[in-house]
């Protein structure tokens, strides 16, 4: 579904992504992980369309269309979502307001009909319980005064309320403790399917015990270095990033 | 994806040109000539069958403006008027006073249809609309018409236009006018109050909560003309009043120069709830044209623990120039200011109050948010300020600036004065930029740059959007979205 074709990007100059190529197909979870530095949030950045990164080369097809053309909101409406690392707070705005708005900014842009009040309650509360996300917190302004945990939930039940086609998972275990990372993680869970492919950004092998990949890619220096089963993030986890580094340098 | 594209191309196309009321009526009007010598005064006086005392005050304030100089203190600039090329009144030809508004210019009754500003009753009381408003309708320099009159009288509630007030009500509109804003109190509260046309006068009897929300509309339509209204709003002891100011104007190349005078005398525990939604023709994006608002608006807390609360959102007009006060003169009374005021193209707004603690024990709260797009100037001046008897007095004001591109300005001019070591000021401000994080957060759930910064402002403005009365919150939602419209991409 998801298909990455020879990218190279970079900001103010500086060169990020060096020719990466990737596919992630229906209903799988493919993990990226690597060093700091090797690119792995821009890759997040690029596919949903941050204005800051120049795009040089390549080309990013979701389902065949090419998602380069297409401004943030058209490709989210397209199907994209982004769990950020670090949520942005939007104070004064009720995270339900926030919620509707996107909701129903998605289904126009698709050319479906807005959710009545009482059904978008209804799968707002439904998928706010799952994630033990407490009622109060909703009329809160969004994520502000949240806590990283919080923030954390407040974005897979984004994801869940939004039903996306791809899902990226930016760092999504940074900041979390064992329980957060445990409630999180069977969010995303019980969001695989079929139809949905995923792509979890991760520096540690521990959130993967949890969202257990399909496959798992290694990325340096701005490219794919190398691809395998779920077994390649363990052996990340016992030999460090020190071999790719090296072969940086080479 | 041509249906985006379709919405690029129309949000491109709007910018603080397309005003939405910029419409011209044509109706035949009269006029005195251009410019301003004691026979305008005279012709104003005689025009509205004024007893003698008024056209001496009148009189009186035009020999001393033109002693006086412009004020150039404020952080706007513009061409200077030429007070002698513009028209001081205009009224549209008809009957001198319509009874009922089978005698008003349809063309007239049109333009407040288009403005959807109802002035039949018997269709806000088929139930049009759920709240009722009791509507004076101001057409250039005279009141074409008012709405729910009689009922309001039943209550003992005086809503009428000032002219007809001085002819039916002369003791108490001379009791009580320029009591607040004396006559020589600033170059344009002075030239008002030589040549000052129509307004709404509003009386409300000790005890007595006024039954509905009252409103005046004020529509500048002739070319060249001067606005110069005056409100005069008294709530006796123990009375309750909620009062909304609405303002437009046609698009025209020319500036239009807009004077008003407001002023509020709340004696003993009365209080006045006065709410504006100012969306004065702005001007286009080049800055060619629009209204300057000159006014001076100023609220008197006469009586013990009387109350008065000034609600303002500010989209329109070229320069603004606009600080509603309150004077603190009764014990425990309170002064409250709430604003949002937007600028957005070429604009340029210098506004924010006065509170000036006389009374012991009075307290006041300022919140104020400016938000500057395009390339506007938006300055917040406030001034707090305590008397040496005004012991036990507090005020807490709050000041936050949104910036949207890089082209606007916001700046913060607050002044504070103490005399009394009991008083307590608290002072808090902020400037913050819509940040590109926030904009693609949003953009990344869905939602458009525009209806982004829509939903950001909203959220900024929040506090103030729940002071004003509910049917002008929604009112008031729109109209921020739409004088935002282009201010990002």
């Amino acid at each position: 579904m998801l298909q990455i074709n020879n990218l190279v990007v970079q900001i103010e100059d500086k060169r990020i992504l060096n020719g990466l190529n990737l596919t992630v197909n229906k209903g799988e979870v493919a993990a990226i992980m690597g060093p700091n530095g090797s690119g792995k949030s821009t890759l997040s950045y690029v596919i949903a369309g941050r204005e800051d990164y120049e795009v040089l080369d390549g080309e990013i097809l979701l389902d065949g269309q090419n998602l380069l053309e297409m401004e943030p909101d058209q490709r989210a409406a397209a199907g994209v979502f982004l769990a950020f690392q670090y949520p942005l707070e939007i104070p004064g705005v009720a995270t339900m307001t926030f919620l509707k708005a996107s909701l129903n900014a998605q289904r126009k842009a698709r050319g479906e009909a807005e959710l009545s009040t009482p059904d978008f309650i209804k799968r707002v509360n439904a998928a706010a319980a799952k994630l033990e996300i407490q009622k109060d917190m909703l009329k809160r302004a969004l994520n502000v005064g949240f806590s990283g945990g919080e923030k954390k939930r407040m974005e897979i039940l984004q994801m869940a309320l939004l039903e996306p086609t791809f899902c990226i998972l930016d760092e999504t275990d940074s900041g979390l403790d064992i329980d957060a990372l445990r409630i999180v993680s069977e969010g995303v869970n019980t969001l695989r399917e079929a139809g949905r492919g995923f792509l979890v950004i991760t520096h540690y092998q521990r959130l993967l015990n949890y969202i257990v990949p399909d496959t798992v890619h290694v990325m340096a220096s701005g490219r794919i270095v190398k691809s395998g089963g779920k077994e390649l993030a363990l052996e990340l986890e016992a030999n460090g990033y020190a071999d790719y580094r090296q072969s940086d340098a080479a | 994806m041509p249906a985006v594209q379709e919405t690029i191309e129309q949000v491109r196309s709007i910018d603080v040109d397309q005003y939405k009321y910029g419409f011209v009526t044509d109706v035949e009007m009269e006029k005195p000539a251009k410019g301003l010598t004691e026979d305008t005064v005279r012709y104003i006086s005689a025009k509205k069958g004024e007893p003698e005392w008024m056209l001496e005050w009148r009189l009186d304030a035009y020999r001393r403006w033109l002693t006086m100089k412009e004020p150039d203190w404020a952080r706007v600039s513009y061409d200077r008027v030429d007070y002698n090329d513009i028209y001081y009144y205009a009224a549209p030809k008809m009957n001198a006073a319509p009874k009922t508004l089978d005698e008003v210019d349809p063309e007239i009754l049109r333009t407040y249809e288009k403005l959807g500003i109802p002035l039949r009753e018997q269709e806000i009381l088929a139930g049009v609309q759920t709240s009722r408003v009791a509507v004076d309708a101001v057409f250039d320099s005279v009141s074409v018409a008012t709405t729910f009159k009689a009922e309001l009288a039943k209550a003992g509630v005086i809503f009428m236009p000032i002219s007809e007030a001085l002819r039916e009500h002369p003791e108490l509109v001379r009791k009580y006018l320029g009591t607040v804003v004396p006559v020589t109190d600033n170059f344009f509260a002075t030239l008002n109050s030589a040549v000052f046309s129509d307004g709404s006068f509003v009386y409300i009897p000790p005890g007595v909560r006024c039954p509905m929300e009252l409103s005046t509309y004020f529509r500048i339509n002739e070319k060249n003309t001067g606005q110069f209204e005056r409100t005069l709003i008294i709530a006796d002891k123990g009375s309750y009043v909620s009062y909304l100011e609405g303002c437009t104007a046609p698009q025209r190349d020319e500036n239009q120069l807009h004077a008003a005078v407001v002023e509020l005398v709340a004696l003993d525990d009365a209080e006045i709830k006065y709410s504006t939604v100012q969306n004065w023709y702005p001007g286009d994006a080049e800055g060619r044209g629009g209204i300057y608002n000159f006014v001076t608006k100023r609220g008197d807390c006469r009586g013990r623990n009387s109350v008065i609360t000034w609600t303002q959102v500010e989209t329109g007009s070229a320069i603004t120039w606009k600080y509603p006060s309150c004077i603190l003169r009764g014990e425990g009374s309170r002064g409250e200011f709430y604003s949002i005021a937007i600028s957005n193209g070429m604009q340029q707004v210098d506004s924010g109050t006065k509170m000036i603690h006389l009374g012991k024990n009075t307290t006041s709260r300022i919140i104020s948010k400016g938000i500057s797009a395009g390339r506007s100037q938006n300055t917040y001046r406030g001034l707090v300020s305590a008397h040496r008897k005004a012991s036990g007095a507090r005020n807490f004001t709050n000041c936050d600036s949104l910036l949207i591109g890089d082209r606007c300005g916001a700046h913060t001019v607050p002044y504070i004065e103490s005399k009394n070591a009991s008083a307590v000021f608290e002072h808090e401000a902020t400037t913050s930029k819509i940040s590109e994080d926030q904009l693609f957060y949003c953009q990344q759930r869905g939602l458009s740059a525009e209806e982004a910064t829509a939903l950001i402002v909203n959220g900024f403005v929040k506090d103030v959007l729940q002071k004003l009365p509910m049917e002008f919150a929604v009112e008031a939602q729109k109209l921020i979205a739409i004088s935002l419209e282009g201010s990002v991409g």
